[in-house]
C-alpha cells in the first residue's frame, strides 16, 4: 500500500471518527430537547381542565403494541448493520426495509390513536395536560418520521449505489438515531403511559 | 385563494409609520449602495465564489464580524433611542415614542446585543482563532460552519423584517416572558418574528457549538494535550460545551410558546390549566448560562493578552482553565436567581443564591491570574492591554453588584430596577464587548497583515471608559433611589431625570468612542506602509497563530507542527523554527447548499409568521430536498499538490521582500487632528477635480 493511500486512509478514518462522535453530541443535544418536554409533561400532566385524566384516555394495549413494534424494530436494524458491515447488499436492504416497514406501523398506530382522541373531542388546545401530551409524543413521532424519510432515501442510495464505506457511516449514523428514538420511546411509555395509571 | 396565498399579509403590512419608513428606506438605501459597488466592480462572481460560499473558517469568521459589527451599530441605535427618550420623559414631556415603540425598541435592543452581536462576534473569533491556535487546517465539519453562519445571517434578516412587512416588533422584554408573549396579550406578527429570528439563529448555534466542540476535542496537533491548549482555546471550548446543553432548551421553550401562540396549545396560557412560570423558569435555564457562555470566550482572550503583553505565561494556567470549568459548571445551578421575587420561598432562594454568590470564587480567581500575571512582567500598554485594564474595574464592579444581587432580600429591593441594568451592561460591556475589542485590536494585525493605529487607539479606549461610567454609574444611584427598569415616562417629583441626562451625556461620549474605533481602523490602512507586518508575528507572543503568516495561507500551515509544550509557538522561537516538509494538502470545497438551506429555514419562518401555509410547506420540503440532495454529493473536497503549497510559500516570502523594501519607518502614528485633515483634503480634492 502507497504512502499516499495509507494517509488517505487515516485522513478518511479520522473523519468517520469525528462524524460518528459529532453525532453522538448532536443525539444529546435531541435528548435535551426531549427533556424539556418530559419536564413539561411532569408539571401540567395534573391541570386535565376540561377532560378525563390520562388513565381514562391512554389505551394501554395500543401503547404496549408500539413500544414492542419499535423495540421489534431496533433488533432489525441491528441485524441491517450487522449485514451492512459485512457487505451483504440483498440482506441489508431486506432488514433495514423490516426496519422501515415496522416504522411506518408505529407512526399508523400512533396517528389512530390521536385521530381517535381528536375525534372524541380532546385536542391539544384542550387544557395543559393534553397540550404537553400531544406535543411530548407528537415529538418524537416527528422524529421517527424525518428518520423513515431518511431510511428511506438511504434504501433507494443503496440501491443505485450498492455498500461503500461512506455509505455504510451513513448506516451507522441513521440506526444510532433509531435505537435512540427507541430508548426515548421507552421513557414516554413509562412516564406518559404506565405512570397515569399508577 | 388570497387568503391561501397571502395568510394575513395585507398593505396594512407596508411601513406606515415614522421608524418603519425611516428604518426601510434606510435599508434600502445601503442596500442599494452595496449592490451598486459590487455591480460597477464587476464583483458577483468573485464575491459568490470567494466569500458567500466559502467553507474556509477564516472567511466565515471574517462575515461574522461584518454582520456582527453592523447589528452591533443596529442595537447601539437602539439604545441612543432609549437613552434620549429616558433622558427627554420626565412629567409633563412624554419624550417622541410612543410607550409600546419603547417597549419594542428595548426588546430588540436585548435580541439584537445578545444573539446577533454578541455570539455573532464571538462566532466569529473562534472560527478565525481556534484552528490556528490548535495547528488545524479547518473545523470538523465546514458543511456545518456555512450553514450555522447563514441561519444566523436568516436571522438577522427576520429580525429586521419587521421595517418592510409587519411594522411591529415583540415588545414583551428581550426574553419575552410568559403570559405577556402570548397570543392573548401580543396578537400582533412582531412576537412571531422574535419567535423565527431566535429559532432560526439559535439552530446555527447549537451546530456551531457541535462543530467546535468536534474541532477542538479532535483535530488538535500532534502533542497538544487538553492542558497545552492555549487559554482562548479552553475558554472556546467550555463555552461552547454549554452552547451545546443550553440551545436545546432555548429551541424547545421557543417551540412551545410558538405552539401556544399558532397551534391555541395552553403550555403558558393563563387558562386551561397552563403554567407561565414553567416558561420563566425554562427559559431563564437557558438565560442566565447563555451571559456566561458568551463571558468565557472573552475571558480566554484576556488570558491571551495579558500573557503577551507581560511577556510571560499565564500565572497558573491549570487554576485559570480550574476558574473557567467552575464558572461553567456553577451558572448552569443558579438560573432562579432571575426571579427571586417570583414566589419561590425562601428555602429555594437561599440555595440559588449560594450557589450564584460561588460562582464569584472562580471568577475571582481568574481576575487574579491575570493580574498575577502581570506582576515582575515586561508590560507593553498596547491597545489590546487597554482593553484589558478597562475590563478589570467595570467588570470588577459589574461581578461585585452581582454578588449584591445575589442576596435574595437585597434582590427583593433591587429586582427590576436600574440598579440590575447596571450590574448586566457592566459585565456585558465591560466583559464580554471589551473583551471582543481587546481580541479584534490583538489578532486585527494577523487577519488584514496591518498593525492598528495605536494613538487613536489609545483614545478610543479612554472615550468608552470614560463614557462608561458617565452612563452606568447614574443607572446605579437610580436604582438605589427605586428607579424601574424599562421606563418610558416618569414624574419629575422623582427628581430622576438630571441622572438620565448625565446617562445621555455618557452614551454621547461612548459614540465618540465608537466613532474613534472606525477612524482607527481607517487611518490604519491609511499608513499601510508604515503599519504593515510580514513576519506574522507582530507583538512577538506566544501561541501557534502567529507562526503563520499574515493573513494565513488558505490551508493555514504548510505543515502542520507538533507540539511539545504550552505556548507552543514561545517554543519554537526558543528551539529554532524549522522549515516545513511540503505535503499535499486536502482541503474542502465550497458549498451553496448552506446559502439555499438558510434561505428555506427564512421563508419557512416567514410562511410560519403570516400564516401562509403553503409557503411553510414549500420552504421544509425544500429543506429535506436539498439535504438529501446533498448526501448524494461524495465530491467534496480538492487537493493542493506539495509542489504547489511549496510556490505558494516561495511567492509569498518574494512578496513579504518587496513589502519591506517599500516599508515608511519615521513617521509616528497619525493622530486625531491629522486624520480629520487627511479627510478634509481628500475630501476637497474630489471637490476640485468634479468641478473641471
Amino acid at each position: 500500500m502507497s504512502q499516499h493511500h495509507k494517509v488517505d486512509l487515516e485522513h478518511a478514518a479520522a473523519a468517520e471518527d469525528r462524524t460518528m462522535f459529532g453525532f453522538w453530541v448532536y443525539l444529546m443535544t435531541d435528548l435535551l430537547m426531549f427533556a424539556v418536554l418530559f419536564a413539561t409533561y411532569a408539571v401540567l400532566r395534573n391541570n386535565n381542565v376540561g377532560s378525563p385524566p390520562g388513565s381514562e384516555l391512554f389505551s394501554l394495549p395500543l401503547a404496549l403494541a408500539n413500544t414492542l413494534i419499535l423495540l421489534t424494530s431496533s433488533f432489525t436494524c441491528g441485524i441491517a448493520m450487522i449485514a451492512a458491515r459485512r457487505g451483504d447488499k440483498g440482506q441489508t436492504l431486506l432488514w433495514f426495509g423490516i426496519t422501515v416497514l415496522l416504522g411506518l406501523s408505529f407512526l399508523g398506530i400512533e396517528l389512530f390513536e390521536f385521530a381517535e382522541l381528536i375525534h372524541e373531542g380532546h385536542t391539544l388546545g384542550t387544557n395543559a395536560f393534553l397540550s404537553s401530551f400531544f406535543v411530548l409524543v407528537g415529538t418524537h413521532g416527528l422524529h421517527i418520521t424525518s428518520a423513515l424519510i431518511w431510511g428511506i432515501a438511504m434504501l433507494f442510495f443503496i440501491k443505485r449505489r450498492g455498500l461503500d464505506r461512506h455509505i455504510v457511516r451513513k448506516l451507522s449514523l441513521l440506526s444510532l438515531f433509531w435505537h435512540f428514538l427507541d430508548i426515548v420511546w421507552i421513557f414516554i411509555f413509562t412516564i406518559v403511559y404506565l405512570m397515569a395509571f399508577v | 385563494m388570497r387568503d391561501f396565498l397571502l395568510g394575513k399579509l395585507d398593505g396594512s403590512a407596508l411601513p406606515h409609520e415614522w421608524h418603519t419608513i425611516a428604518g426601510s428606506i434606510s435599508f434600502l438605501l445601503l442596500g442599494l449602495m452595496v449592490v451598486g459597488f459590487i455591480t460597477y466592480k464587476r464583483r458577483w462572481k468573485w464575491l459568490w465564489k470567494e466569500w458567500l460560499t466559502t467553507v474556509d473558517p477564516k472567511k466565515i469568521g471574517i462575515m461574522y464580524f461584518i454582520a456582527g459589527g453592523a447589528m452591533l451599530l443596529r442595537g447601539g441605535l437602539d439604545a441612543v433611542m432609549i437613552w434620549l427618550q429616558q433622558a427627554l420623559a420626565s412629567g409633563d414631556s412624554t419624550g417622541y415614542l410612543s410607550a409600546q415603540h419603547f417597549q419594542e425598541i428595548f426588546t430588540a435592543h436585548g435580541n439584537i446585543m445578545v444573539f446577533f452581536v454578541a455570539m455573532a462576534l464571538i462566532f466569529g473569533f473562534i472560527n478565525y482563532v481556534v484552528p490556528l491556535q490548535i495547528g488545524a487546517r479547518d473545523l470538523a465539519s465546514p458543511f456545518l460552519n456555512t450553514l450555522g453562519f447563514w441561519l444566523y445571517i436568516a436571522g438577522v434578516v427576520m429580525i429586521n423584517m419587521f421595517f418592510f412587512v409587519g411594522g411591529e416588533y415583540a415588545a414583551a422584554g428581550w426574553l419575552a416572558v410568559a403570559p405577556l408573549s402570548g397570543k392573548e396579550f401580543s396578537p400582533g406578527v412582531g412576537m412571531d418574528y422574535w419567535v423565527w429570528s431566535l429559532q432560526i439563529s439559535g439552530i446555527g448555534t447549537t451546530l456551531g457549538g457541535i462543530n467546535f466542540i468536534m474541532t477542538i476535542l479532535k483535530m488538535r496537533a500532534k502533542g497538544m494535550t487538553l492542558m497545552k491548549m492555549p487559554l482562548f482555546t479552553w475558554g472556546s471550548l467550555c463555552s461552547m460545551l454549554m452552547v451545546v446543553t443550553i440551545f436545546p432548551l432555548l429551541t424547545m421553550t421557543i417551540f412551545l410558546l410558538f405552539f401556544d401562540r399558532y397551534l391555541g396549545t395552553h403550555f403558558f396560557t393563563t387558562t386551561a390549566g397552563g403554567n407561565p412560570m414553567m416558561y420563566t423558569n425554562l427559559i431563564w435555564m437557558w438565560g442566565h448560562p447563555e451571559v456566561y457562555v458568551i463571558i468565557l470566550p472573552s475571558f480566554g482572550i484576556f488570558s491571551e493578552v495579558v500573557s503577551t503583553f507581560s511577556r510571560k505565561p499565564i500565572a497558573f494556567y491549570k487554576t485559570t482553565v480550574a476558574g473557567i470549568i467552575g464558572v461553567a459548571a456553577i451558572s448552569l445551578c443558579v438560573w432562579l436567581h432571575h426571579f427571586f421575587t417570583m414566589g419561590a420561598g425562601a428555602d429555594v432562594n437561599s440555595v440559588f443564591g449560594v450557589a450564584t454568590m460561588l460562582i464569584g470564587i472562580p471568577a475571582t480567581a481568574l481576575m487574579f491570574n491575570w493580574i498575577g500575571t502581570m506582576y515582575k512582567g515586561k508590560i507593553k500598554f498596547t491597545t489590546p492591554m487597554l482593553w484589558f485594564l478597562a475590563f478589570t474595574s467595570i467588570f470588577a464592579v459589574g461581578g461585585i453588584t452581582g454578588i449584591l444581587l445575589a442576596i435574595p432580600p437585597v434582590d427583593f429591593q433591587l429586582h427590576n430596577s436600574l440598579f440590575l441594568v447596571a450590574h448586566f451592561h457592566s459585565t456585558a460591556v465591560g466583559g464580554v464587548l471589551f473583551g471582543i475589542f481587546a481580541g479584534f485590536t490583538y489578532w486585527f494585525p494577523k487577519m488584514t497583515g496591518i498593525k492598528l493605529n495605536e494613538r487613536i487607539g489609545r483614545y478610543s479606549v479612554a472615550a468608552w471608559f470614560i463614557g462608561f461610567f458617565v452612563s452606568f454609574a447614574p443607572l446605579y444611584m437610580l436604582g438605589l433611589m427605586g428607579a424601574t427598569r424599562r421606563l418610558n415616562h416618569y414624574e419629575a417629583v422623582t427628581g430622576y431625570q438630571p441622572f438620565f441626562i448625565m446617562s445621555l451625556i455618557g452614551s454621547l461620549i461612548i459614540c465618540l468612542g465608537v466613532a474613534l474605533q472606525i477612524i482607527q481602523i481607517i487611518a490604519s490602512f491609511m499608513q499601510k506602509r508604515r503599519l504593515v507586518d510580514t513576519t506574522g508575528d507582530p507583538w512577538d507572543s506566544r501561541t501557534l497563530e502567529w507562526s503563520t503568516a499574515s493573513p494565513p495561507p488558505d490551508y493555514n500551515f504548510a505543515e502542520i507542527p507538533e507540539v511539545s509544550t504550552r505556548d507552543a509557538f514561545w517554543e519554537m522561537k526558543q528551539t529554532g523554527i524549522k522549515k516545513p516538509v511540503f505535503k499535499d494538502i486536502h482541503m474542502p470545497k465550497s458549498t451553496a447548499t448552506g446559502i439555499y438551506i438558510s434561505a428555506l429555514a427564512f421563508t419557512m419562518g416567514f410562511g410560519f409568521v403570516w400564516e401562509m401555509t403553503w409557503l411553510v410547506v414549500v420552504s421544509i420540503v425544500g429543506i429535506i430536498a436539498v439535504a438529501i440532495a446533498r448526501t448524494f454529493n461524495d465530491e467534496l473536497e480538492y487537493t493542493i499538490p506539495a509542489a504547489e503549497v511549496e510556490k505558494m510559500e516561495k511567492e509569498r516570502e518574494a512578496k513579504n521582500k518587496a513589502i519591506e523594501k517599500e516599508r515608511v519607518v519615521d513617521e509616528e502614528d497619525m493622530g486625531l487632528i491629522e486624520f480629520i485633515k487627511v479627510v478634509l483634503s481628500w475630501a476637497f480634492g474630489l471637490l476640485r477635480r468634479s468641478k473641471r
